[in-house]
């Protein structure tokens, strides 16, 4: 198991709120907010997986960008690698660049049509780096070496690529700085599933190789389980339970927790017969109007008076496990 | 085809889907059969681009052709062959008598009509109702596939539902003609998972309910285990492997529906330490296939895949796998 207690913090998210102004009427009146991340607090400790899951429209993703300061966090703190990057300026942010990188969810949207692969994986190196162009071919090669391209295809364009392998591409472009941290965005959902166990294989190997680290933002419960080495459920804008893998899975403690991880079907007829599924009632509500209290008591199946009132703080309620539930609260 | 105990409601025969463009050919269905009977669910499987899809469009005309040819040596649904029915004909017995949901309810839901009068098409053209009676019908619908309020939510627009609500539409309108056959096309891909749990139950309640045989297509092999009767594994546009659902997952014989089975990490139980992988792509289908569409990416494959596209044997009473080696003597099949 994963010892938090030996290790560094590297990224470290302290109250972190996003949210998206909604402006109305003639005037453009600033009527309300898209409350997309809503007071999120979680650490990531050097070398180790942080899984990230959640539905639809939980706020995983801009999560994972405003980590990036890819927005600008409307409160709340973020260090990474010790420095406190939430209000910096740009041009201090793009010397911060280098360390922190992001993979992308759809390969094909993320990489430009009209640039060469070698283009691609190299222009991080033309923009962060003085080497000279013999230098950046020779690292372009390295790269592609690394996450398993045959280095013919350094002038093909994305198109001539499967999905894959231009996931493959987006990889090779993030590691080309050497960084310690980054974050995967669904990296894994536009692939098939043959697919998809090649390129977490690759993810794995790189780390372990390079000593990364990981923010590993998904929708499929089962690939978390296998690569991340802690998992923070989002629900509705906040963190509702975080915890190490093994805990998180053999005994999931937030209702929600329990009713996702039963949602999911597994790959084994006879489970489906003996197993007691909680099937959650209704809609994930709007961010843009979360109910009073619990975000999750409109759904929640052991739901109490207290729910409806009084928003459940997160707290460790053992070693390393943080729940925002008032059944934990006594 | 193999159990001949009670009819079946859907037969098809030898289908073969080529698409002519001009940059070559496509084979996307080679010689697929099978049959389905009433009350059925069968579960399709495969990656994308492995014809699953194609399949089941083919075969009640939705494929555009040109570029299109479908052949095959019949679609026989209701005593009467599909594949050389003429487009009026088709028409009678498509969203009537065989019923689809796609995967996207967004986009095949029409964003300018309220879904009461989406619900009502069918009911009006296929089954010559009045409005009246078709606006009652459409209600009896909407309640039946579990949506609140539905007096009222008859006249909502489809962006006024969420993506689950819009789901259960979408089966409503497939469901609105009473179908012998219901046709689920990656039904619940774009839900999330307790959405999906939702819709899943509500199918097989819908089935036991109404006695529709269902074919539902999807990529996922944990929603198979949980819903179907039986599977069809599709590879490189043709059946690898067919068998009832528990004899698939406890007793695979194809190599690649033992790979995929291996292939996807679990949520309870053992935690594999590393994922095991499917080396390479699927193959590209541009010509009949005269080998094994999986033998470049099988780690049992040996000189005759090469040579030879293997056909459907029978392993078992209701099972039979498409490929010369046999688990069972780790050698090649005695075919």
């Amino acid at each position: 198991m994963f010892d938090t207690a030996q290790r560094k913090k590297l990224v470290s998210v302290n109250g972190l709120k996003m949210y998206f102004p909604i402006h109305t009427g003639l005037l453009r009146r600033h009527t309300g907010d898209v409350k997309a991340v809503d007071d999120v607090s979680f650490d990531i400790y050097e070398g180790e997986t942080l899984g990230l899951v959640g539905e639809s429209g939980c706020g995983k993703s801009t999560c994972g960008r405003a980590v990036l300061r890819l927005y600008d966090p409307t409160a709340g703190t973020i260090e990474v690698d010790g420095t406190d990057i939430s209000t910096t300026s740009q041009s201090a942010l793009r010397k911060m660049r280098p360390v922190m990188q992001m993979v992308f969810q759809d390969p094909q949207a993320s990489l430009n049509p009209r640039m060469s692969v070698a283009d691609i994986i190299g222009e991080p190196l033309r923009e962060h780096t003085k080497k000279s162009k013999a230098e950046r071919l020779d690292r372009i090669y390295e790269l592609m070496d690394a996450v398993g391209l045959n280095r013919d295809f350094a002038n093909r364009y994305p198109h001539e690529f499967s999905g894959g392998q231009r996931q493959r591409i987006g990889i090779a472009r993030a590691l080309a700085l050497n960084p310690k941290f980054i974050v995967c965005d669904e990296p894994i959902a536009a692939l098939d599933v043959s697919i998809q166990a090649q390129v977490v294989n690759l993810l794995e190997d790189l780390q372990s190789e390079l000593g990364l680290t990981y923010l590993f933002i998904s929708h499929d419960l089962s690939m978390v389980r296998h690569i991340a080495d802690r998992v923070a459920v989002m629900y509705l804008g906040k963190v509702v339970e975080l915890a190490p893998r093994e805990g998180l899975y053999d005994d999931p403690k937030h209702p929600y927790t329990i009713a996702l991880l039963s949602a999911v079907p597994e790959p084994d007829p006879a489970a489906h017969d003996s197993a007691n599924r909680v099937i959650l009632q209704g809609d994930v509500p709007s961010p843009s109007n979360p109910p009073q209290g619990c975000n999750f008591c409109t759904r929640c199946p052991k739901v109490m008076d207290i729910c409806k009132q009084e928003d459940p703080e997160f707290r460790e309620i053992e070693p390393g496990r943080f729940v925002a539930c008032h059944l934990y609260n006594q | 085809m193999l159990d001949g105990a009670q009819p079946s409601v859907l037969d098809v025969k030898d289908l073969k889907t080529v698409f002519k463009t001009r940059r070559g050919e496509v084979h996307a269905v080679n010689n697929v059969s099978f049959h389905l009977k009433a009350g059925e669910l069968l579960g399709v499987v495969g990656e994308s681009g492995s014809g699953k899809s194609v399949t089941m469009m083919s075969l009640i005309g939705l494929v555009p052709a040109p570029p299109a040819v479908v052949s095959g040596e019949g679609v026989f649904f209701e005593g009467q062959n599909l594949l050389t029915a003429t487009d009026d004909e088709l028409r009678a017995v498509r969203g009537a008598r065989i019923g689809f949901v796609f995967q996207d309810p967004m986009t095949s839901l029409n964003p300018v009509f309220n879904v009461g009068f989406q619900l009502m098409e069918p009911l009006r053209k296929h089954m010559g109702m009045s409005k009246a009676k078709a606006r009652v019908r459409a209600k009896e619908l909407l309640e039946l596939v579990g949506i609140p309020d539905a007096e009222r939510r008859l006249k909502d627009y489809p962006h006024q539902f969420s993506g689950g609500m819009r789901q259960r539409v979408m089966i409503a309108i497939a469901l609105a003609c009473d179908p012998k056959v219901l046709i689920a096309d990656e039904p619940t891909t774009a839900l999330d998972v307790t959405i999906q749990a939702q819709i899943l139950e509500l199918m097989k309640d819908l089935r036991d309910k109404l006695g529709m045989a269902v074919v539902w297509i999807t990529h996922d092999l944990g929603v198979i285990a949980g819903i179907a009767d039986r599977v069809l594994v599709m590879y490189g546009g043709q059946v690898v492997e067919h068998a009832p659902v528990r004899e698939l997952f406890a007793n695979p014989k194809h190599p690649y529906t033992r790979a995929l089975l291996e292939t996807v990490p679990h949520v309870r139980g053992e935690r594999a330490e590393r994922l095991e992988v499917i080396e390479g792509q699927p193959p590209i289908l541009r010509a009949h296939p005269t080998a094994c569409p999986f033998r470049d990416r099988c780690d049992k494959a040996f000189d005759r895949c090469a040579r030879e596209n293997p056909s459907r044997y029978p392993v078992g009473p209701v099972h039979d796998v498409a490929c010369f080696w046999d688990p069972e003597t780790g050698g090649a099949r005695d075919v």
